[in-house]
């Protein structure tokens, strides 16, 4: 049994975190019965600034909403990895944009370093799956949620027509993780 | 309702359970204004409407949104506004003028911080005591507050319920985390929701009064085009629903504005107690603060302490008695809140100074976090 | 002879409005409109503001609506959206519409929904004892305006033209005949329909403004309140001050209530 997983996907306002945010949550909740709660912030931009999505499964009932001590953070813009890496807790997980973020926050967690916009521009073709392809890494790394609910999850919320883009962002960047802790 | 996990599991925002729940309550008519951050329960409902007859409205403002639900219900409808801090200011004037005039609707306030534009998008708990007194002269209203997606869906059926049982508006109170946190909600069967429709007249069109005195002080208004030709005002009115300048006519109307949510108190007031039974310290927390209590009282409960929590559900009418039982078991109270103590002096009050009460205002946009409460807990005891 | 009997709530009688007011006439017109036009008493909704012209609902014997300072339109619309099988009119004066009300006119005019706004207009506030509103004109003395207005009025029926109402007339009582066909001409457009009835307010606008006398402010408006055949053929020098009178607006248009309805068929049918 479980009690608190926190997640916390931050970067800036339009990358789609909270998207990405209710897909894990649907994820765990949904696919396999367990609880999760995924919470949000934001400032007044539309697009820009920095915004996080938070994600907290448990098997037992989730009372507090938000993160209080990250198991794991994903950053995808500089910004944000500096304002959200503090609840960080020892031990924790941070996954980074290695092409948009080059100053690493100090602390005991493990860093893993990867090129996900590029992944996404250049492998899947299309910069807006961006947030998918995070999915896809961040569920490989952090093996609480499995590949297929997580996948199943992904094709219940976007758009129909773009199903198999979406998969293939998820295939990519699962794979990009793999090879990361192989 | 809670118990029953017979039903379907969707995972959905507060926002978005409030809209599910209006639906199955039968609400057909939303009229509202775009505001951060209520404006999912209106964009919901735009969807669904629709589809199946229901009418929705985007109104010119705050204001006209919460005359057009009014006039709607009149005939018949059940209807819903939704908005936030500002908005809710705005709409004050009206949401008295349902009180006078009884008629039912349902006002959903997604609590932002204030005072004014303050923190559109950032948490707060600082309209509690606007819910109550917003509008101007005494008046019984029923407040209900939230504090999960799934309580957002089963509080907005309530509100509905209580709205038509006793022909009043109902405010429903969330805050920026409840409207905005996605989590699980159990559907139950729509069989198994109890669903409350405003009474209809028994008597003929020439015998009828629309505010005939009666015994349980709830007024029994025909919907507009059915025959019953009668006049609603805000002025104040004698039974036929005309204005009257008789004093002793007024003073009966406003007594029995006051005394129809009074009377009912027991009916409506609604708490949920969590290891209070054996509990020295006993927390007061509600909407989205009263998770974080619950996270504290069980991590109080590991350290020894014994830590209670009483929820209440309704916060007006405010339960009294509830608070004064607590207040004669524990040692002290603590109220962790998203204002500045509005609700820490009712309980206080309600206390009547049997033990000290504690205030844990937070007023910055950050949620309060358990480890606050466990902290203050510690240093009462 | 046409019974007003029929149509009134005897029993609230004698009325509030001072003698000399001419808002008893366009009463006594409203009620011969709605017999000429057809409509049924038990589908009709009378909704006002607040104001002597706001009084009127009381007096008539339908389902009637007294609601808040300027805020007659937003309840309307809840009740034509929320039944639009329902013949709604609007009772309102020149505060309550066009300024603490005036974002309502101004809406509801261009979402064309289908009720019919009486707007009585009688150039100041009465019941609240004769301060100056929108449609004051420049230089009349007011409770607020002791030495002369200096704001520049409202053409309350051009801002409805201009707001994209369907049909829009203005009326006056001295003119009774043209007053009652203006209501029901109004009465029988379907979308959002404005008739802007001038009428005297010798208590509080005629006493400050030399024009005390019932008499005199009627003289004023046979004066100024120009048909508008005649209208026409006024040079520009003659038409300072004065208003036309007559139907200024009558357009079709898609009225919201019916587009609504279009809405939920093609969801529901998939057309």
């Amino acid at each position: 049994m479980m009690e608190r997983y926190e997640i916390r996907l931050s970067g800036s306002g339009g990358q789609g975190l909270i998207l990405a945010g209710k897909i894990l949550a649907e994820a765990a909740a949904i696919y396999e019965g367990r609880n999760a709660v995924q919470t949000q912030s934001y400032g007044p931009e539309a697009r820009g600034g920095a915004s996080k999505a938070e994600v907290v499964i448990s098997d037992g009932e989730i009372d507090y909403p938000k993160a209080l001590e990250l198991d794991l953070l994903l950053s995808l813009t500089q910004e944000s990895c500096r304002k959200y890496s503090g609840d960080l807790k020892k031990g924790g997980i941070l996954i980074i944009d290695s092409g948009l973020v080059k100053d690493l926050p100090k602390g005991e967690f493990k860093v893993y370093s990867l090129p996900i916009t590029e992944i996404a521009t250049e492998k899947v073709g299309k910069a807006v799956v961006t947030n998918i392809v995070a999915l896809g890494i961040l569920t490989r790394i952090a093996g609480v949620i499995s590949e297929e609910s997580v996948k199943k999850a992904i094709l219940a919320r976007v758009p129909k027509g773009t199903e198999e883009l979406n998969m293939k962002a998820f295939d990519e960047g699962f794979r990009a993780g793999n090879e990361l802790l192989s | 309702m809670s118990n029953d996990h017979s039903g379907r599991i969707r995972m959905m925002q507060g926002n978005e359970a409030c809209a599910e729940g209006a639906l199955v309550a039968g609400c057909r008519f939303f009229a509202g204004y775009p505001i951060t951050p209520s404006t999912e329960v209106a964009e919901h409902l735009s969807v669904k409407f629709p589809k199946i007859g229901g009418r929705f409205i985007q109104m010119e403002d705050e204001i006209a949104a919460m005359g057009a639900i009014i006039g709607a219900s009149l005939t018949g409808m059940k209807s819903l506004t939704a908005t936030s801090g500002p908005g809710f200011s705005l709409k004050q004037e009206n949401i008295g003028y349902a009180c006078m005039a009884e008629v039912p609707c349902v006002i959903i306030n997604v609590m932002r911080g204030g005072p004014s534009t303050g923190m559109p998008t950032l948490p707060a708990q600082m309209d509690v005591q606007q819910a109550r007194w917003g509008t101007h002269g005494d008046h019984g209203i029923i407040v209900l507050s939230a504090s999960s997606a799934q309580e957002s869906y089963e509080q907005t059926i309530r509100a509905f319920n209580l709205a038509e049982k006793y022909m009043t508006p109902v405010i429903l109170l969330l805050d920026e985390i409840v409207g905005h946190t996605t989590e699980k909600v159990i559907i139950p069967d729509e069989s198994k929701i109890e669903i409350v429709n405003r009474r209809k007249p028994a008597e003929k069109p020439k015998d009828y009064l629309p505010y005939r005195e009666t015994e349980d002080c709830i007024p029994t208004l025909a919907p507009f085009g059915t025959g019953y030709r009668y006049n609603v005002t805000g002025l104040c009115h004698n039974e036929t629903g005309f204005p009257t300048n008789d004093n002793k006519i007024i003073g009966k109307l406003v007594h029995r504005l006051v005394k129809k949510i009074v009377m009912h108190a027991d009916d409506i007031i609604e708490v949920k107690k969590t290891m209070l039974d054996d509990a020295e310290i006993g927390i007061f927390a509600y909407g989205s603060v009263s998770r974080s209590a619950r996270s504290a009282v069980l991590k109080c409960r590991e350290m020894g302490i014994k830590a209670g929590l009483l929820e209440p559900k309704v916060l007006w009418p405010f339960p009294k008695k509830e608070v004064l039982a607590m207040a004669r078991k524990v040692k002290a109270i603590i109220v962790p809140e998203l204002n500045m103590g509005q609700m820490a002096r009712e309980v206080e009050l309600a206390s009547r100074c049997a033990v000290p009460v504690h205030k844990l205002g937070r007023v910055d946009g950050n949620p309060i976090d358990p480890r606050e409460i466990v902290d203050m807990i510690k240093g009462v005891v | 002879m046409f019974n007003y009997l029929e149509y009134i709530r005897e029993k609230n009688f004698p009325h509030i409005w001072c003698a000399g007011c001419g808002d008893g006439i366009v009463l006594k017109a409203i009620l011969r409109a709605i017999e000429k036009s057809g409509i049924s008493l038990d589908e009709t909704v009378m909704v006002s503001g607040i104001g002597c012209s706001s009084r009127t609902p009381g007096y008539v014997d339908m389902n009637t609506l007294h609601t808040t300072h300027g805020r007659a339109i937003p309840f309307a619309t809840g009740v034509k959206h929320g039944n639009p099988k329902l013949n709604v009119i609007v009772i309102t004066g020149d505060g309550d519409a066009t300024a603490i009300g005036g974002n309502h006119l101004i809406h509801a005019a261009r979402r064309n929904i289908d009720i019919t706004v009486l707007l009585y207009n009688n150039y100041i506030y009465g019941m609240t004892g004769g301060q100056c509103s929108p449609t004051t004109p420049t230089g009349s003395r007011a409770a607020t305006a002791p030495f002369g207005n200096i704001e520049p009025p409202f053409n309350t029926s051009g801002l409805a033209i201009a707001a994209g109402a369907s049909f829009v007339a203005r009326a006056d009582v001295y003119n009774v005949a043209n007053c009652e066909k203006m209501i029901a001409m109004a009465l029988a457009k379907k979308g959002f329909s404005l008739v802007e009835i001038l009428t005297p307010c010798p208590t509080a606008f005629g006493r400050r403004n030399k024009m005390a006398s019932p008499v005199k402010l009627m003289e004023w408006l046979r004066d100024n309140a120009v048909p508008a055949a005649k209208w026409k053929k006024m040079t520009e020098e003659e038409r300072r001050g004065r208003m036309e009178t007559g139907v200024l607006m009558d357009v079709d248009k898609p009225e919201y209530t019916a587009e609504y309805e279009k809405l939920v068929t093609s969801l529901r049918t998939g057309k």
